[in-house]
């Protein structure tokens, strides 16, 4: 009994090495480096969030990188909780060069605390020259620029299982009324439930408004919106929450009914479509795959993807993802950006799986499968277009919190879709309380 | 008691101070500052830089959703104290007649060796709604099921447009058009997924003869197409199906479908009828009860509680009970009184002091139930299952990000356990005099 008890602690102290040894990255071969790399034996520390196949994929750029300047990159994962790992450094005066925050809200907070360095003219012009002007201002703050997407998630798309929609004889649809009208009611009539509503995780919901919303508000309301420059008693958003009770307000379109979705929480729902196929399309962002994935679907053949439908005159591109900023104004910092931020450092991300890049000049052919491209060509003609999801803009009471604002009035509204304008007067409540504070 | 002050035995009282000063300070530390400075901090706004006064003390109850927490609270602290010590003295007082007993309040007492999240886990498990997974709503629907089978066809409905010859009216399905015999009338329905009609029989339209007839299947083939409201060779019928035949309000007639979905009445030779397919045709199976819906979610929480704490309640009860002179009992006994007698007058009273701890502590701990709530609602009911500890969590560090209205509620908190803390400390010192 003794003795395997103190191999299987020698197996975990190994293993337990062995992965201390990985997660600081593997330094460069500096003594190697030619004399024409600039930042030669020069170390650079960056924090981010990503763990896992991410961190991996991620480390193909650092190296690319390192073999560029003959810089050294640190990686330092910070955990799920950015600002915790965050805070105490920046407190402590050791921050390190480079943070990769989750949320662009992050950035303002930051900027407020004199935590940021603005960016330096090289990377200024690798975002003019990349990203739409949306882009820019989402990364700045108080008029300066801090902080540069470089990662993004795609939140426009609906996922459907293949075998429901060959069984029931449905088909793509590219506006909101033939998704309701045709798809969602040709599956409900062929006995499958159209939609699994992820309603106990409050934010599938919000993700749901924003993309009917700037579909059939535009661009510029949503933007109003998001900075709460209009009011959500506003016809528009009565107009998008209509379209939403046309789902919400049908049981037989609705897996196990409002009630059973209040109750089915993200990836729950993916399950029930892909694993337990009680269901035949899942409204979430490309991070499905995994989950669908895990329930044993084939992405591209058993799990597809639609854009998400036109529901007025805007195609409708929501997306998600992490803003990198500088922590510390060093030439290293402000290369790794740059290098971030360029069609260069981007078409090697690309070439990882599950990664999407905002960049434009990153061309789709770099991106290892189909889904990918296809979500890239969205993002590409969608241009202009293309939104930050609006409720990682809102502050976090309203915006992000379990039970309480958004995410609350929202479920109340898959509860009870006929309440229309009782939904819009609790959110306008809510949010004019925290965004005044 | 007076006489120690005049000559004392043992070391001095500086003495005392200097073991008793490491306690002291770590209390200091952990306890009287972060209360002392929640009280300064409940006084700030949420920044922490500018007072307040006693704003979100008001905000407190001001607030419909704060409110809440504090009803479901007081739901709380009057229902599970006392189910939990009725439970435990009941288990307590049987397990002392029972071979076995030690085992039997082992597996009581487990509950409380498992973490309260895990428990909250468990529990969530037990709650779901699908009677697969949910052990609740599978004891509940096998039961109900004994008494009434599960059948006809849930979800099946006529086509949902102007075209449809049939319509949904109050849960049945009646024909738009009235119908005469000698023209068969088609019924055509869809809902059902083809997996769930490809064992049923290729519908056919009724055999040519006397009397009222027609068919209903499911119009839809695998693969979709097909001609809507025409009967296609693949397309299945619904056997055994209630169709009443209605003049006016009236029914004039019952009958059930073939394996093939055709009907007929014979009787009905003449005339010109409505067709109604009753409700009872289409009435799902009884799902179980929605334990994590906004109506329920309390009950069920506080149902996942006594489950943890039940087995310590019994625990102390079965203690204090083999305290009990025996004699009291035997001699009760002798006098002729019955077992609910000894129970009621003997057992009891003299387990009174050991139930009033267990209550208190009970109410004590209830009060400040976080995790159990924290884990088993679902984030669309944590609204209506929310509770003060909870709520202070939530609006703390849960992203509200306001630390002086949380501050004001664990304040808020700490002055409604306050009395009970202060009962349980006289009453222990009672017992030591």
């Amino acid at each position: 009994m003794r003795k395997p008890a103190i191999l299987l602690i020698a197996a975990l102290a190994v293993t337990a090495c062995g992965g201390g040894g990985e997660a600081t990255s593997p330094s460069a071969p500096a003594g190697s480096a030619p004399a024409a790399k600039p930042l030669a034996g020069v170390k650079v520390e960056i924090a981010a969030k990503w763990t896992g196949d991410e961190q991996a994929n991620f480390e193909k750029v650092i190296t690319a990188f390192e073999a560029k300047t003959g810089a050294d990159v640190i990686y330092a994962s910070t955990g799920e909780d950015t600002g915790a790992y965050l805070g105490p450094r920046i407190e402590g005066g050791t921050p390190p060069d480079v943070a990769v925050l989750p949320q662009p809200g992050l950035v303002q907070q930051y900027a407020d605390q004199n935590a940021l360095k603005p960016l330096s003219a090289n990377v200024q012009k690798q975002i003019d020259d990349n990203y739409t002007p949306y882009w820019k201002e989402l990364g700045s703050a108080n008029g300066q620029v801090y902080g540069v997407l470089v990662k993004a998630a795609h939140k426009s798309m609906i996922w459907y299982r293949t075998a429901a929609f060959e069984d029931a004889g449905a088909a793509e649809a590219t506006t909101w009324d033939d998704l309701i009208g045709k798809t969602a009611q040709t599956l409900a009539d062929a006995g499958t439930p159209p939609f699994s509503l992820c309603g106990a995780s409050g934010w599938t919901l919000t993700d749901l408004f924003e993309n009917v919303y700037l579909s059939s508000a535009g661009p510029e309301n949503y933007d109003k919106l998001a900075k709460h420059e209009i009011p959500w008693t506003d016809p528009s958003v009565t107009t998008a929450l209509t379209k939403m009770a046309q789902i919400f307000g049908k049981p037989d379109f609705v897996l196990g009914g409002a009630s059973g979705a209040l109750q089915t929480d993200f990836p729950t729902c993916v399950t029930q479509v892909y694993g337990e196929k009680k269901a035949a399309m899942v409204i979430e962002a490309d991070f499905v795959a995994s989950s669908a994935t895990q329930s044993g679907a084939v992405i591209g053949e058993d799990a597809k993807i639609m854009p998400f439908p036109t529901v007025g005159d805007t195609a409708p591109v929501v997306l998600g993802g992490d803003v990198a900023v500088a922590l510390k104004d060093t030439p290293g910092a402000m290369a790794l950006l740059e290098f971030m931020a360029s069609k260069e450092g981007g078409e090697i991300w690309a070439k990882t799986p599950g990664y999407l890049s905002p960049n434009r000049n990153v061309s789709p052919d770099n991106y290892p499968s189909e889904l990918t491209k296809q979500l890239a060509q969205t993002i590409i003609s969608a241009g202009e277009s293309v939104r930050y999801d609006m409720s990682d803009l809102a502050p976090s009471a309203f915006g992000g919190t379990d039970g309480k604002g958004e995410w609350k009035h929202l479920q109340d509204f898959l509860r009870d879709p006929a309440d229309i304008k009782g939904t819009q007067e609790k959110l306008e409540a809510d949010a004019a309380k925290s965004y005044k504070e | 008691m007076a006489t120690p002050q005049l000559r004392r035995l043992g070391p001095s009282p500086a003495m005392a101070w200097v073991f008793l000063a490491p306690a002291l300070l770590l209390l200091a530390a952990w306890m009287v500052y972060p209360i002392v400075y929640s009280i300064f901090r409940s006084f700030h706004d949420a920044s922490g830089n500018t007072f307040v006064g006693l704003e979100n003390y008001g905000a407190i109850f001001s607030d419909s959703a704060t409110l809440t927490t504090i009803r479901n609270n007081i739901i709380w602290v009057v229902v599970a104290p006392l189910m939990v010590t009725v439970l435990g003295l009941i288990f307590a007082v049987l397990t002392e007649r029972i071979r076995w007993a030690t085992a039997f309040k082992l597996v009581l007492f487990m509950p409380m060796a498992v973490s309260l999240l895990a428990a909250g886990v468990i529990f969530r498990l037990v709650y779901e709604q699908d009677p697969d997974k949910g052990v609740a709503n599978a004891i509940i629907t096998t039961v109900q099921g004994v008494f009434s089978g599960d059948q006809g066809y849930p979800g099946a409905r006529p086509r949902e447009n102007d075209a449809a010859p049939a319509v949904l009216r109050g849960g049945a399905v009646v024909t738009k058009q009235q119908a005469q015999p000698g023209t068969p009338v088609l019924i055509p329905l869809v809902g059902l997924s083809p997996d769930a009609v490809a064992g049923f029989a290729a519908a056919r339209p009724p055999a040519a003869g006397p009397g009222l007839s027609g068919t209903i299947w499911i119009d839809t083939v695998r693969g979709g197409g097909g001609t809507v409201n025409q009967i296609d060779t693949q397309e299945r019928g619904l056997a055994g199906v209630t169709v009443e035949a209605v003049e006016g309000d009236t029914v004039r007639a019952t009958t059930q479908t073939e394996a093939d979905g055709s009907f007929r009445f014979d009787e009905l030779t003449s005339g010109s009828y409505g067709l109604r397919l009753p409700e009872s045709n289409f009435t799902a199976a009884f799902g179980g009860l929605t334990w994590l819906g906004p109506t329920l979610i309390t009950p069920a929480i506080i149902g996942a509680y006594i489950w943890v704490w039940a087995g310590f309640a019994m625990v102390l009860i079965a203690a204090g009970l083999s305290a009990i002179p025996r004699d009291a009992l035997e001699a009760a006994r002798i006098d002729g009184a019955t077992e609910w007698q000894v129970f009621r007058k003997i057992t009891v009273p003299l387990l009174s002091p050991v139930l009033l701890v267990v209550f208190v502590t009970m109410i004590i701990n209830v009060l400040k139930v976080f995790d159990l709530v924290f884990i088993i609602a679902p984030g669309s009911v944590q609204p209506q299952a929310n509770v003060v500890a909870l709520e202070m969590w939530r609006v703390s560090f849960g992203g509200g990000g306001n630390q002086g209205l949380g501050s004001a509620l664990a304040i808020f908190l700490l002055l409604l356990v306050l009395p009970f803390m202060a009962f349980n400390i006289r009453r222990f010192r009672r017992d030591e005099r």
